[in-house]
């Protein structure tokens, strides 16, 4: 099998040209054929997401790059894309009850994921900084409409602008970074950047700088966190738990590409920054989230918080960290999954419940419910034998090996008060008397909630597969 | 011997009387008797399969016996188990102590049985492991997994602080096993592997030692609990109910000194050595200290809460003593507290059953009406106490004795702990057993009944038993001890030949 275009090899993008082709050719079924396709639409595109992952899978192993080398196929990039595709296929099944109501049947809604997962794949193999930029924007435009999606609804809107204008000031930056790197080493590709940047001059700095504020601001990490919770907050539930899945995925998989290939020689350069922006990220999560009422905002800040943890294995530099990240990211993205599908299914007559003291007595009025929500929060809190707790393991061991010591024990000092809040919502649901009963949950949020909360609960038992396979991936990147 | 994994059979068979549970539908009165019977045979069989490690251990050979090993998450992380003379003490505590757990609970616990089963034999299956498991990592999951059932069970059967105190009880102890986490991944990049038996036998540098040692003693030190970061003890034990009480006082302390005993002293024999005056120090106030304590309380768990605290600074000392007598000492401290302890919250629970209180001003004269009760209740209390012929005695004998080898002052001081340990205990007996029988709501209160008979009677024969014969629990363990010693004092006098020569 051989394509070619150009001279250039297209094998490793054919997942992408057929995502691409096929959001387009259901973006047309939409406009001809009207609304009443939302249903079939949304099924088509996990369909083509399904395929899409296959083909990845299906890809010659080993590292390929083609487009004169901006565009990079390793094991690296496979595990990102397939991780950001399973949140992307696991927030189609998510939003159809959302999708199903008359007033909300926008069909566009799918293409957007799909179109935004294609930014985000884009961004995963991006080999310098101009494919970086393109799928930064293709997945960034997508997500700002994805976030008003809920058109009549002031908070929603509100979420999607607000995303916007920030997004598009983040964009500003990382654009500028990106110019002074240009113009300091004179290429834009991360191989040539790595070959000239052997020093860290003032310039490269300064356009170091800038370039990561604008990937800390996509992985919402402290001080570039404040749009994550009113976005959670306002936008619909689906939508939210999108964010907090696959364009995390994306976001960190180029955060931790960038800086390991393109900046290996001025390492001590970014790894201040890395460590700032990973002890804030952690402190400001858990501390912040102690007070929050909305659980949706809380979880916003436990995202915040969980970055913070993600980049303590970047922060070493090393090929264990990169597999701690990698580790992280897939039991985070599991155990994230898991909490939006709890809360999707928080809903009382009709209406959905987002109050944490909507949360009261649900062990007893839903038990299998509130002990999956239990166990993945005990998880996101890292307490062992839950696949939260391996997370943090790898990246904190990472940080150990790498002598960051100070960095490991601010890390799980946080953790323990991180601990407090999500004990505090299983007080809610164990120790305080009932509410009335839940409406059904559906069959599709069900099967999610199993799949994310059997993962959490049973990692424990045959956690070799996950972690030698991050360990590959990593491995590609040295 | 046969080659069925007969530790991990015991650690896991719990797990499997929880998955019956669980599929005993329905929350009405046979739905619970069902929980409680099967709660109930699963701790049997557990206990009557442990008795086969007994039978089949040879106290003769100090290294780990029934080891199992499989790959899990690297090459240098497995799941490895086994135990030796120290830790199969412990190990069978756990099995035996859960029967008379179920069967305490049996009429207390009206709400919500079914979880309260299933929580109870989690954490059996969780603290089984801790003092099998022969991986650091593979130990830190137990030793950790242990706080979410017993959150649940302090916080959803516990008594009016029950938030509060389950709170207190989980963050407390998890921000001690963190910075003992950081300390295992320390020494995993050391050595190559997490593997326990291996990293007896690995030298680590000093500075490691030093590190490593506090971060393990954060995290031990807590759970022990020792002066002073003991504050959580008192507050789980008021809020628990009985049989949590009676596991947390029991089995959970003890995971500290098994802490102690299986990691400090033989991986960091340096840093044990040099921190050891800190631990007598710490240990002298805590005997003092909180017998003093003790004697100011007004609620009968919290006055056996501080009690246990005292108690378990005879365990430090003595482990850290580093002597044979010291440390054989300190193991058999810690199981005759644990069956002593169990033993005096199962009675505070008889009462509390009857009257709802726990205060000692509510009750007096009880030994008009309860004969059998007193009777029992003294028992305790003077094993407790540490009266020669209960096996109380034994412990803090060999401890002191272990001590005044190694440092006079703090055996003297701790000494003076014994004489405020009778003060307090006798002053506790008086006012609630002897005296008239005034109060009103006390006329009618009813003597034992068969089946807290049946939970009270096996513990006060083991502890009579091994006041006058400790020798079965001594024996068991004496080999490994031995070995545990004299390497420890190896490695010390090695350093101090160095340091002269130098």
């Amino acid at each position: 099998m051989s394509f070619e275009s150009a001279g250039y090899q297209l094998q490793p993008v054919l997942p992408e040209l057929v995502l691409a082709v096929g959001a387009m050719a259901l973006l047309m079924v939409g406009a001809y054929r009207g609304v009443r396709t939302t249903g079939l639409i949304t099924v088509l595109s996990l369909v083509l997401l399904v395929i899409v992952g296959v083909l990845e899978l299906t890809l010659p192993a080993g590292k390929q790059v083609t487009f004169n080398g901006s565009f990079i196929v390793d094991d690296f990039a496979r595990f990102m894309k397939i991780l950001a595709l399973i949140g992307s296929g696991a927030t189609l099944v998510l939003s159809t009850e959302f999708l199903a109501e008359p007033s909300r049947r926008i069909f566009e809604y799918s293409i957007l994921v799909l179109l935004s997962t294609l930014g985000m794949m884009i961004l995963i193999s991006a080999g310098d900084l101009i494919m970086l930029y393109l799928g930064l924007e293709l997945m960034s435009l997508a997500l700002y409409v994805v976030a008003a999606s809920n058109r009549d609804d002031g908070k929603s809107t509100e979420a999607g602008l607000k995303y916007f204008v920030l997004g598009a000031l983040s964009s500003g930056m990382l654009l500028y970074g990106a110019s002074l790197i240009y113009g300091f080493t004179g290429t834009v590709s991360f191989a040539g950047i790595a070959a000239s940047a052997k020093t860290g001059s003032v310039g490269i700095v300064f356009g170091i700088v800038f370039l990561l504020a604008g990937l800390c601001f996509k992985v919402s990490a402290v001080p570039f966190h404040m749009w994550t919770p009113d976005v959670y907050e306002g936008a619909p539930t689906p939508v939210t738990a999108f964010f907090a899945s696959a364009p995390k995925v994306a976001a960190l998989a180029v955060f931790t590409r960038v800086t390991l290939t393109a900046f290996p020689g001025i390492m001590l350069q970014w790894q201040q920054i890395v460590v700032f922006v990973s002890i804030a990220s952690m402190a400001l999560g858990s501390f912040a989230a102690i007070g929050q009422k909305n659980i949706k905002r809380l979880m916003a800040y436990s995202s915040i918080g969980h970055m913070g943890f993600a980049l303590v294995g970047l922060a070493a530099g090393t090929a264990e960290g990169a597999q701690g990240v990698l580790v992280y990211i897939a039991i985070y993205v599991a155990m994230t999954l898991g909490s939006f599908t709890v809360i999707l299914a928080m809903k009382r007559n009709g209406q959905h419940v987002e109050n944490i003291s909507d949360f009261s007595g649900l062990s007893r009025t839903n038990p299998l419910l509130a002990f999956f929500f239990a166990m993945l929060l005990f998880s996101l809190a890292g307490v062992p034998p839950l696949a939260g707790f391996f997370a943090k393991w790898y990246v904190f061991s990472a940080a150990i090996k790498a002598n960051l010591f100070a960095l490991a024990v601010i890390g799980v000092l946080t953790s323990v008060v991180g601990a407090f809040y999500y004990l505090s919502i299983v007080k809610v649901m164990y120790f305080d008397e009932p509410l009335s009963q839940l409406d059904p949950m559906r069959v599709e949020l069900r099967a999610v909630l199993a799949i994310s909360g059997l993962f959490t609960i049973f990692f424990f038992a045959y956690p070799g597969p996950l972690v030698s396979v991050a360990s590959a991936a990593a491995k590609s990147l040295f | 011997m046969t080659t069925w994994p007969i530790l991990s059979v015991v650690t896991f068979l719990p797990v499997i009387g929880t998955l019956l549970i669980y599929l005993v539908r329905g929350d009405d009165e046979a739905a619970q008797r069902n929980a409680r019977w099967i709660a109930l045979w699963t701790t049997l069989v557990t206990f009557a399969v442990s008795l086969i490690l007994v039978a089949r251990f040879d106290a003769s050979v100090a290294d780990f016996q029934f080891v199992e090993k499989a790959p899990w998450l690297a090459s240098s992380i497995t799941y490895h188990m086994g135990v030796d003379g120290i830790s199969l003490p412990f190990v069978i505590l756990t099995t035996a102590l859960m029967p008379f757990c179920i069967v305490a609970s049996w009429k207390s616990v009206k709400l919500r049985v079914r979880e309260y089963m299933m929580a109870f034999l989690v954490l059996e299956t969780l603290m089984v492991g801790t003092f099998s498991a022969l991986d650091l990592v593979l130990f830190y999951l137990f030793f950790e997994g242990g706080l979410i059932p017993m959150f649940l069970i302090i916080g959803v059967w516990g008594g009016p602080r029950r938030v509060y105190a389950s709170f207190k009880f989980f963050l407390y102890t998890l921000l001690g096993s963190v910075l003992m986490l950081l300390a295992i991944m320390a020494l995993y990049w050391n050595a190559g592997t997490t593997d326990i038996p291996t990293l007896m036998h690995t030298a680590v540098p000093r500075s490691l030692q030093m590190w490593a040692w506090l971060a393990f003693f954060a995290s031990f030190a807590v759970k022990m609990p020792m002066w002073p970061v003991h504050t959580w003890l008192p507050d789980a034990h008021v809020e628990a109910p009985t049989a949590g009480s009676v596991i947390l006082a029991a089995i959970l302390l003890k995971m500290g000194g098994y802490g102690f005993l299986r990691f400090s002293l033989p991986m960091f024999p340096l840093a044990s050595h040099e921190f050891a005056p800190l631990i007598f120090t710490l240990s002298a106030i805590a005997i003092i200290y909180t017998s003093l304590v003790a004697m100011m309380q007004e609620d009968i768990k919290k006055l056996i809460a501080y009690s246990s605290v005292a108690h378990m600074g005879f365990v430090t000392m003595g482990i850290f003593a580093g002597t044979m007598q010291g440390v054989a000492g300190g193991v058999f401290q810690m199981i005759s507290h644990g069956i002593v302890s169990g033993a005096l919250f199962l009675c505070v629970g008889i009462v509390y059953d009857r009257m709802h209180t726990r205060e000692i001003a509510a009750y007096g004269g009880l030994v008009n009406r309860m004969p059998i009760y007193a009777l029992v209740f003294m028992v305790f209390t003077m094993a407790n106490v540490g009266l020669p012929g209960t096996s109380g005695f034994v412990g803090e004998f060999m401890t002191l004795l272990g001590t005044f080898k190694t440092s006079l002052p703090t055996a003297v001081f701790a000494t003076t702990g014994v004489i405020l340990s009778a003060a307090y205990a006798l002053w506790l007996y008086r006012k609630v057993v002897f005296g008239a029988l005034v109060k009103p709501s006390l006329a009618s209160i009813k003597d034992l009944t068969f089946r807290e008979s049946l939970t009270l009677v096996p513990l006060l024969i083991l502890t009579i038993l091994f006041g006058f014969y400790p020798k079965p629990v001594l024996d068991m363990s004496a080999t490994s001890v031995q070995q545990l010693v004299n390497n420890y004092n190896t490695a010390v006098t090695a350093v101090k030949a160095a340091a002269l020569l130098q």
